[in-house]
């Protein structure tokens, strides 16, 4: 039993006395993520002051995961998710469309020109008068700057794209704008978060905020943080994208899901992302 | 193909109650607590450690430890331990909290297993995709008297 576990279930084990059954690999909850045994990345620190009364602490999703997926996780070689960036690079090198452009071509080098841009996303765009994800602002310049097709929201090659993206930003504290203009999407996203759905009447903080470190089945549940994000799941072997996982999480509750790419998720993302200021941006991590 | 049919006649059965049977509209709790048996009929401890077990069904385990259950595998800690409770809660009080567990603890997180209106976003199983407008609880009133048979066997 894991010391998150211990602590949140100190009450319900005085009356069980029992432990969770089945042999499930889990985590020192203490461990640190450094990735390549140089880059220090923050996967637990004190909660932004807008989650204050919700909890005091909050973890990246890794602390939740085995000791095998956290190391493999602190090291590119061993992290295939890595692969999916990598490939994200030549995207943002390839000319496409009608303007005869590429990403670089008005960004620069990527390292350049993304760095420390994946922090801050979701973002309100004040010329478009709304919040974007990144796969938004991705697909607007592609349509608008370059004339070439948009990306399927949640596809291979905007998972690609998005990997290296995020990938600029490793190291860097999630730093979400949540006042001004971007207030009213964050507000929506709120409420979002703890309304139940579905035949299982759940709502996010059911699972997430007040049962993380406890067991689901053979699932350790995390508070659900997308400072992750993308992740790359050995589950299913490829990039998952934020709303991927947000369908995932809504279907589970037996409920009809919001699509990816909607007000709903969009809103949703800002408000999560919002959850994890401060935890460091992961590149590309890996889950089970 | 053999298989789906006999899922759709088990789905079917579960939407329209069995003549004799109370449909899930017409439980009548007393407190959280439900007297009458759902079928008229007492159910099948056996078949309710099955139904507890298995994840398109009552799913319990995976929220709650069971030691008469530990040969089955990953057993949640998002509820307690039901070892006891047979002896914590009568027959009639367990039926209500697998009916309708909000009855009984306000605001929980355990899904109500036999209730079929007053859902935000209703889902047709785990497709993602909108229920049909007369779906089926999540057990039969078979499988929910199933399930009380077995707990009230967990005595301490
Ligand atoms: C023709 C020039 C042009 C091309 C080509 C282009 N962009 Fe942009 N991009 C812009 C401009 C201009 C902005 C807006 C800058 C601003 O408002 O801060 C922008 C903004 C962005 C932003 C948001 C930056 C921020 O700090 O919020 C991202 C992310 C981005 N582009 C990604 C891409 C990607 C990925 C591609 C290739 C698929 C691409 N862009 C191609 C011109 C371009
Ligand atoms: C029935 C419980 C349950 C509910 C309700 C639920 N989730 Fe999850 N969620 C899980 C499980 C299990 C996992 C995988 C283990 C983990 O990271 O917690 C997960 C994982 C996630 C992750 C990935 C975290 C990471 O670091 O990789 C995110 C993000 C997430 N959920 C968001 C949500 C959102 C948003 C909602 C509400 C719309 C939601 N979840 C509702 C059970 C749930
Ligand atoms: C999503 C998690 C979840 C699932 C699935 C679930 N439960 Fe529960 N259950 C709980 C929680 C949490 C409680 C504690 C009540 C509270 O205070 O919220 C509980 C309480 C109970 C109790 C009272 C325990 C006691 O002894 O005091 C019984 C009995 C029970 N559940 C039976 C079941 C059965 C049978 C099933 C499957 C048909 C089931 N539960 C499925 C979460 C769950």
């Amino acid at each position: 039993m894991t010391k998150l576990t211990s602590i949140r279930t100190l009450a319900a084990l005085a009356v069980a006395g029992s432990i969770a059954f089945g042999g499930v690999a889990q985590a020192d909850e203490n461990a640190e993520l450094v990735v390549n045994g140089e880059i220090t990345l923050v996967t637990k620190t004190a909660a932004p002051d807008h989650l204050k009364d919700a909890m005091d602490t909050i973890y990246s999703g890794w602390v939740f995961r085995s000791d095998e997926t956290q190391a493999m996780q602190a090291d590119d070689f061993t992290n295939p998710g890595i692969l999916d960036a990598e490939a994200g690079v030549e995207l943002w090198n390839a000319v496409d469309g009608t303007e005869g452009k590429s990403c670089a071509s008005c960004h620069g080098a990527i390292e350049e020109g993304m760095k420390g841009v994946r922090a801050v996303y979701p973002k309100w765009n004040e010329a478009a008068g709304e919040v974007r994800t990144m796969e938004m602002q991705v697909n607007d310049c592609r349509k608008t700057r370059m004339g070439a097709e948009p990306y399927k929201y949640v596809s291979g090659q905007m998972g690609r794209i998005v990997s290296a993206i995020s990938m600029q930003s490793r190291g860097e504290p999630v730093n979400v704008a949540i006042d001004g203009k971007a207030a009213e999407t964050w507000a929506k996203g709120k409420e979002l978060y703890y309304t139940r759905t579905g035949i299982l009447d759940l709502s996010c903080a059911s699972c997430h905020e007040e049962n993380y470190g406890n067991m689901i089945r053979a699932d350790h549940l995390s508070q659900g943080q997308i400072n992750g994000f993308p992740v790359y799941r050995l589950n299913n072997a490829k990039i998952n994208q934020v709303h991927d996982r947000f369908k995932g999480c809504v279907r589970d509750t037996r409920a009809e899901t919001y699509n990816p790419g909607s007000p709903e998720f969009i809103a949703l993302e800002l408000y999560l992302a919002s959850r994890g200021n401060g935890l460091s941006v992961e590149g590309v991590s890996l889950r089970n | 193909m053999k298989l789906t049919t006999i899922t759709a006649a088990v789905l079917l059965t579960a939407g329209a109650a069995l003549a004799g049977e109370v449909a899930p509209k017409d439980v009548a709790f007393n407190g959280g607590a439900i007297e009458a048996s759902l079928t008229g009929a007492p159910g099948d401890a056996a078949a309710g450690a099955k139904i507890m077990t298995t994840r398109s069904l009552g799913n319990c385990i995976a929220c709650h430890e069971v030691t008469a259950l530990k040969d089955a595998p990953f057993h949640g800690e998002v509820g307690p331990s039901l070892d006891g409770t047979g002896s914590r809660w009568s027959e009639a009080e367990l039926r209500g909290i697998v009916v309708n567990a909000k009855m009984t603890f306000e605001g929980t997180v355990m899904p109500a297993f036999y209730k079929v209106d007053g859902f935000n976003r209703a889902g047709d199983g785990y497709t993602g995709k909108a229920a049909p407008a007369d779906f089926p609880p999540i057990l039969t009133a078979q499988q929910i008297e199933d399930v009380v048979a077995f707990l009230v066997t967990l005595k301490d």
